[in-house]
């Protein structure tokens, strides 16, 4: 895809690091919510065909809990954090004064704090981005939906739609321990923000 | 049991199918599930349309598969040369959600409901009557065509299963 001709490796390593610092964030709220250390593993930065975006969480049909939101400002994007159903359960029992229910669905008191959950990750998320950055970025609201992943991702490739049928995007999961608490970031920065992005870590955009 | 013919649509994609089978596609959110189908001779037509209008299209090379205006003549057309009759070909379509409700001033927020208009005018404008459709909600779905019968099938993880 044209757009992607000038990414080279050490711009990979650039937008890794962007990756990085949003999760590591990210991860210590996390941590600091749970009381728990969070391990977090090695971002990946992947283009890939809009057919296999949701590969990633399991295949197109996989039912996932997804936090969405909008970055709005400098360098407008997308972020999803998405956790898989069982997984999203185990952290809401890990959190105190949530009456949890036992069946595979969730209530409004869940969904709730799922809610609040994704709210203060992708909050603490973006704003170590933006300091980093120096861009300007603000979420908008975050919405809350459980549903096939095909259906969920392909929402945030939309910008992508209009130049070609592949996407970029940042990929961080989050582990504890043993434990089943693994969630993912996805952050499908709009094409016209990389420039953004890398002009104000002061990498050359020319001639590579 | 004898294993069925299972010919699946990829997003931003369109295939074809004739005589029997089933033709897919899964988790449709805001895109639009377009199928045309002529039920005398069975062949069948599928597009998983990702946008409105390629009047937005940026890329180098369309994709006529991705676009309302540019995937439903494309299917007719492939549809025709297998032999379809024009006057016969029926149309149905599911998806065009709103995955994520706020009501945010960009106008890709409302990108499910602007696919479905435009599927439509496309159907109006063809002139291929549409049967059944099942659009809107804020829920993904997975439809499947059934070749021999032309019933399209859709389930989702919220409203369970139905058929058109």
């Amino acid at each position: 895809m044209d757009a992607f001709r000038y990414f080279k490796e050490f711009k990979m390593d650039v937008l890794k690091e962007v990756g990085n610092i949003g999760a590591g964030n990210a991860a210590t709220a996390l941590s600091r919510l749970l009381d728990k250390p969070i391990d977090m593993g090695v971002p990946k930065v992947e283009i890939l065909p809009f057919e296999q975006v949701a590969d990633i969480v399991g295949g197109a049909e996989q039912i996932v809990v997804a936090i969405f939101l909008r970055v709005e400002g400098e360098a407008p994007g997308n972020l999803f954090f998405i956790l898989n159903p069982e997984a999203a359960k185990n952290l809401l029992r890990r959190l105190k004064g949530i009456d949890i229910g036992q069946n595979d669905s969730f209530n409004e008191m869940e969904i709730s704090a799922l809610n609040e959950i994704g709210n203060i990750l992708a909050g603490s998320y973006l704003s170590s981005l933006a300091d980093f950055t120096k861009l300007s970025m603000s979420p908008t609201v975050p919405s809350l939906a459980i549903d096939m992943a095909g259906a969920i991702l392909s929402y945030g490739l939309l910008q992508y739609g209009e130049m070609g049928d592949d996407a970029l995007l940042i990929d961080t999961k989050f582990l504890e321990g043993t434990q089943e608490i693994e969630g993912q970031f996805f952050l499908i920065p709009d094409p016209a923000s990389f420039a953004k992005i890398f002009e104000s870590l002061g990498v050359p955009l020319e001639n590579d | 049991m004898i294993e069925q013919k299972i010919v699946k649509v990829g997003m931003a994609d369109l295939n074809v199918i004739s005589e029997s089978g089933l033709i897919r596609t899964t988790g449709l959110g805001s895109c639009v599930g377009v199928t045309l189908y002529e039920p005398s001779l069975k062949i069948a037509g599928m597009a998983h349309v990702m946008l409105p209008t390629s009047d937005i299209a940026r890329e180098g090379q369309l994709n006529i598969a991705k676009y309302a205006d540019t995937a439903i003549p494309e299917l007719l057309a492939r549809l025709l040369a297998m032999g379809a009759s024009r006057s016969r070909l029926v149309a149905k379509m599911a998806g065009g959600s709103q995955m994520f409700a706020f009501g945010g001033k960009n106008d890709t927020m409302r990108i499910g409901p602007r696919n479905t208009e435009s599927c439509k005018a496309k159907l109006l404008e063809l002139g291929i009557p549409l049967l059944a459709e099942d659009s809107g909600g804020n829920y993904g779905r997975t439809i499947e065509l059934e070749c021999s019968t032309g019933v399209l099938f859709i389930r989702s993880v919220q409203m369970g299963a139905k058929e058109l």
